[in-house]
């Protein structure tokens, strides 16, 4: 029998496994994000450079990713303290996840023409 | 070192006497030479605390630097060298930045102790992938806060 039989499924399990997910990759783009801005330390020139790249299309969609990640992973960070320090937390931990989801969609909703207005006006012109 | 089971009887009678002595049950954590002392702290509830506490604080700061970075003012368009220079030339968005570089890495480093910790199973590969680290984080640590403190606008 493997070693994942004992998880649960539903709400509770999908949130812990998406926190998780959401986590590494935040703290892998930090550890990149934190080299990258270390080159103004070297020239404007240098920096300009790599923030370049964070303008062309692609890098600038996952910019948008990067935001939905940290988005879950903050607002679902609320909810896992509120199951750990309210005592009716875990009675309401379904609703608060799904109320989560909700104010993600919102938030998500409300990011993507900001966030990808550069992209949008570099392939369709402003 | 373990203990005999005693055979059991039908009987209600004792099942033990200076013959047919009790099992000796070990302490449970009992002190060995390799482990003399207790090495039992508290460090993973502060650990536990610390990702609660410094989480709250992580939401104000990395979704206020989002706002400035990617959404307001024409999001990522604007950011360069100058932009740059600009924000950490206020004391404010430097303590900003330092302690948000700060708590971001502790936060992290420690989130994916927890996941090396649960999925490498092997003892060798969790205590060099923890070493990688570690490295890793007090690297970028130092080299995040070294930037911010030496920054200077007129490096040209």
């Amino acid at each position: 029998m493997s070693a994942g039989t004992l998880y649960r499924g539903r709400e509770g399990m999908w949130s812990w496994v998406a926190h998780r997910v959401t986590g590494v990759l935040i703290f892998f783009f930090l550890f990149v994000h934190v080299l990258d801005t270390a080159l103004v330390r070297v020239s404007p020139e240098a920096y300009d450079d790599v923030v370049a790249t964070y303008k062309t299309p692609v890098v600038n969609v996952m910019e948008y990713g990067l935001v939905a990640a940290i988005l879950f992973h903050a607002l679902n960070g609320l909810r896992v303290i509120a199951v750990d320090f309210w005592s009716k937390g875990p009675r309401y931990q379904k609703q608060m996840l799904w109320t989560v989801v909700g104010v993600w969609v919102v938030l998500m909703a409300g990011a993507f023409y900001p966030v990808l207005s550069h992209t949008l006006h570099t392939l369709f012109g402003s | 070192m373990s203990a005999e089971t005693t055979p059991a009887t039908a009987d209600d009678v004792s099942l033990y006497d200076v013959d047919n002595p009790a099992p000796v049950i070990e302490a449970p954590r009992k002190r060995t030479k390799k482990t003399p002392k207790s090495t039992r702290t508290n460090f993973e509830l502060y650990g536990w605390l610390f990702m609660r506490l410094s989480g709250i604080v992580l939401v104000v700061l990395v979704l206020g630097h989002l706002l400035i970075q990617l959404v307001l003012d024409g999001g990522v368009t604007k950011i360069g060298f100058a932009f740059v220079a600009g924000r950490w030339a206020s004391p404010f968005w430097q303590a900003w930045d330092l302690i948000m570089l700060w708590l971001a890495m502790l936060h992290g480093a420690n989130g994916l102790r927890t996941v090396i910790n649960d999925y490498a199973e092997r003892a060798n590969t969790r205590f060099w992938l923890k070493m990688l680290l570690y490295t890793a984080t007090v690297f970028t640590v130092l080299l995040g806060t070294l930037v911010i403190f030496t920054f200077d606008p007129n490096i040209r």
